[in-house]
């Protein structure tokens, strides 16, 4: 505590024995309590719990003992690589077409709307007042096998690219990779609209002006000072979305087929049909792991580690 | 749980505090205290904590399994049903339970809280195990879950006493399951036949009668689904072999996996499904799957194009059952309920809202008052040709259903 009233600023330099003064010293901590203490019991705990199941063996009639059994990492990375690779695959698919789809649009929002700026911020969040079931299950009805997009599609040939692609299979969208990459890329376009038009809107206009009268072409600004300045809300904007989506597990569900199951599959169906609880858990690490691992990748590479 | 007071927090975590509070960017002192916070719970919560928990077996829960039972003083019972299982008026009340009510001055708590049996499963599993009251009176599950449930000691004896309806008129067909026998555990709420549904349009015309068809019939390239519930589906290939769900073997199971794995690969499987192939069904996005016959009584009202098929080669039946789960505090007015449904006119008002198979003796003249078409309709009181054609799912050890759902899980692609 001496340390403490060492390092004090000088404007705080009194007495530490004096009550008041003690109690506001307090106060932080105090002030961190229910954030500390929701940490530990939604998120510490749970990931204890996890981590314990994951290294037990048994069976529900027996009931599950601490065994120290890790060959269940190695059996569930063993047999489920593909579904993993598949997630990183179709979440980052989808994660690029948000940003594709998205970067425009936050854009326009930011720069160009004027005052419908608020009228296409609501557009893009008001999909959310319904719910992800049900959005998603409406995909159902827009790319149904006989309906005007599917029939579109296959008239312009496009479905012959992505046959070629392997993200679809014969004339139909339903029932396959693209399908999941489409639901996936609705659901989370959202998060990645929101921070993109932040971190826009916080940029200075006069900067372009500035650029425009130093003979910068539009493209040229938007490389050098627009799309830079932006990066904090592409990083949010990318992570907000290719998070949730690695393990989203409704999508594949219900828009997908047998070969199209990610990783949330996989863990929602050992645990809840065939009652494998240390796999489930083992699973969740291992995807909560490279998740991590690839994120902290990313911002590193991405240099915005103070930004985020 | 020392460690919920600020004084005893990590020194790691009081430093990063420290650091954080005083002085030094806000962003920079958020990250730490959570680096902090992330490695004191490792510190604290440690290998002991680890190894401290794992999950009891389960059966074995404290303090008995019934309760006091105060049917007598407190007029209620709790029951959990499916969504869909109930008739409705217009004015969205429920004629029979409000009769049931009227009669007996029981007041029934109706939840429509179960979609799912393995999800409802996971939901009531901590407190049975606990040896807890899950604040149920009365559920229903499907034979494998009930059966699971007895095996666990997770529900209670029925007083037959109580039940002489329900004692008198169940269907034969339903009397005596191997995980049941004599019904002493649990009651059937209705019966479910498992047959091939197709639709018309989508096929051009053609009869899809036969499970084989499904799995090979070159037509239906992609637009077969089979359900995600694996007895009806297995159910459905072993029969299709040959082999009788109600004594097959490893070699048998593994058979039918492997044929039904080649229509897998060669994409004629579009889905395996929940209740949700019925939509896909209608609009033809499915030109035919294995469904269950009382969502197709209820589609073909609406759209003449489908059609269902009993296959020669038979047909599953199973039933979703009623159980009173341990602890339960209504016990005897859950019974009252049970045996008020086997009663022929109530009984009858329900399978012609439902349009499941009724598990009721004496229902059809009832019901011919209300609905004849539906008193007609086998797929809801099945005529003897139909019944001879019906079978069961034998119940399996639980390694055995661990086997089987996973080499099922494997085959739906997770």
């Amino acid at each position: 505590m001496t340390t403490l009233t060492k390092a004090a600023p000088p404007e705080a330099d009194e007495p530490p024995a004096k009550p008041p003064r003690k109690r506001g010293r307090l106060v932080p901590y105090w002030l961190l309590l229910p954030g500390i203490l929701w940490l530990l019991v939604f998120f510490a705990l749970p990931l204890v719990y996890q981590a314990s199941t994951s290294v037990q063996t048994g069976s529900l009639e027996e009931g599950y003992k601490v065994t120290w059994h890790f060959a269940t990492y190695w059996d569930a990375l063993g047999d489920y690589w593909p579904q993993f690779l598949r997630s990183v695959i179709y979440a980052g698919a989808a994660t690029i077409l948000c940003l594709l789809l998205g970067y425009p649009l936050a854009y326009l929002i930011a720069f160009r709307a004027g005052r419908w700026r608020n009228l296409i911020l609501v557009l893009v969040i008001a999909p959310f007042f319904t719910s992800f079931l049900i959005r998603t299950l409406a995909w159902k009805t827009i790319l149904a096998d006989g309906g005007p997009v599917v029939g579109a599609l296959n008239n312009l040939h496009l479905l012959d690219v992505t046959n070629w692609l392997g993200a679809t299979d014969g004339d139909r969208v339903l029932a396959t990779p693209l399908a999941v990459v489409c639901g996936l890329t609705y659901n989370f376009l959202p998060f990645m609209i929101l921070p993109l038009y932040t971190s826009l809107e916080r940029i200075d206009s006069r900067l372009h002006e500035a650029a425009g009268d130093l003979y910068a072409r539009p493209s040229t600004t938007f490389r050098k000072v627009t799309f830079p300045l932006s990066m904090p809300g592409v990083v949010s904007g990318t992570l907000l979305t290719f998070i949730p989506a690695a393990g989203d597990y409704v999508n594949a569900d219900l828009l997908g087929s047998t070969d199209t199951r990610m990783v949330g599959n996989v863990i929602q169906t050992q645990f809840l049909r065939i009652l494998d609880y240390p796999t489930a858990a083992a699973l969740s690490f291992i995807l909560m792991a490279a998740i991590l691992f690839m994120v902290t990748f990313y911002i590193r590479k991405s240099g915005t580690e103070d930004l985020v | 749980m020392e460690h919920y007071e600020p004084e005893s927090l990590s020194p790691a975590q009081l430093s990063a505090g420290r650091r954080a509070l005083r002085g030094g960017s806000a962003a920079v002192g958020r990250r730490s205290v959570l680096r902090a916070s992330a490695g004191g719970v490792l510190a604290a919560g440690g290998l002991g904590a680890l190894s401290a928990c794992g999950i009891p077996a389960a059966g074995k829960g404290e303090g008995g399994i019934a309760a006091d039972d105060r049917s007598d003083k407190d007029k209620r019972v709790n029951f959990s049903n499916w969504t869909e299982y109930m008739d409705v008026d217009k004015d969205e009340r429920r004629p029979t339970l409000d009769a049931f009510t009227k009669r007996t001055g029981i007041s029934v708590k109706y939840t429509e809280d179960i979609n799912d049996n393995n999800e409802f499963f996971g939901k009531i599993k901590p407190q049975l195990a606990a040896g807890q009251d899950t604040g149920r009176d009365l559920i229903c599950v499907t034979d494998w879950l009930a059966a699971r449930l007895i095996r666990f000691g997770w529900v209670q004896k029925l007083d037959p006493a109580q039940l002489p309806h329900a004692y008198a008129n169940l269907s034969a067909q339903f009397r005596s399951p191997d995980w049941d026998p004599g019904r002493a555990y649990s009651y059937p709420w209705t019966g479910i036949s498992t047959v091939i549904a197709y639709n018309k349009k989508a096929t051009d015309g053609e009869k899809i009668t036969s499970v084989s068809q499904l799995m090979d019939e070159p037509k239906l390239k992609g637009r077969v689904g089979f359900l995600s519930e694996m007895r009806d589906s297995m159910g459905m290939v072993l029969l299709d072999l040959g082999k009788d769900p109600a004594k097959f073997t490893d070699d048998d199971f593994d058979a039918a996996v492997a044929r039904l794995q080649k229509a897998v690969d060669k994409k004629q499987i579009r889905r395996f499904t929940g209740n949700d192939y019925t939509a896909d069904l209608d609009k033809g996005d499915l030109a035919a799957c294995v469904a269950w016959a009382g969502d197709i009584v209820q589609l073909k009202l609406s759209n003449p194009d489908i059609e269902f098929a009993i296959p020669d080669s038979g047909y599953m039946t199973s039933t979703d059952n009623l159980l009173v789960p341990n602890k339960a505090r209504h016990k005897r007015n859950a019974e009252r309920l049970i045996d008020y449904y086997y009663e022929p006119e109530p009984a009858a008002r329900l399978a012609a809202y439902i349009n499941y198979v009724c598990p009721v003796d004496g229902v059809r003249d009832a019901l011919a008052k209300i609905d004849p078409k539906a008193a007609a309709n086998p797929l809801i009181i099945p005529d003897k040709a139909m019944a001879a054609k019906s079978h069961a799912f034998r119940s399996l050890t639980p390694k055995e259903e661990a086997a089987y759902e996973g080499k099922f899980a494997k085959l739906t692609g997770s």
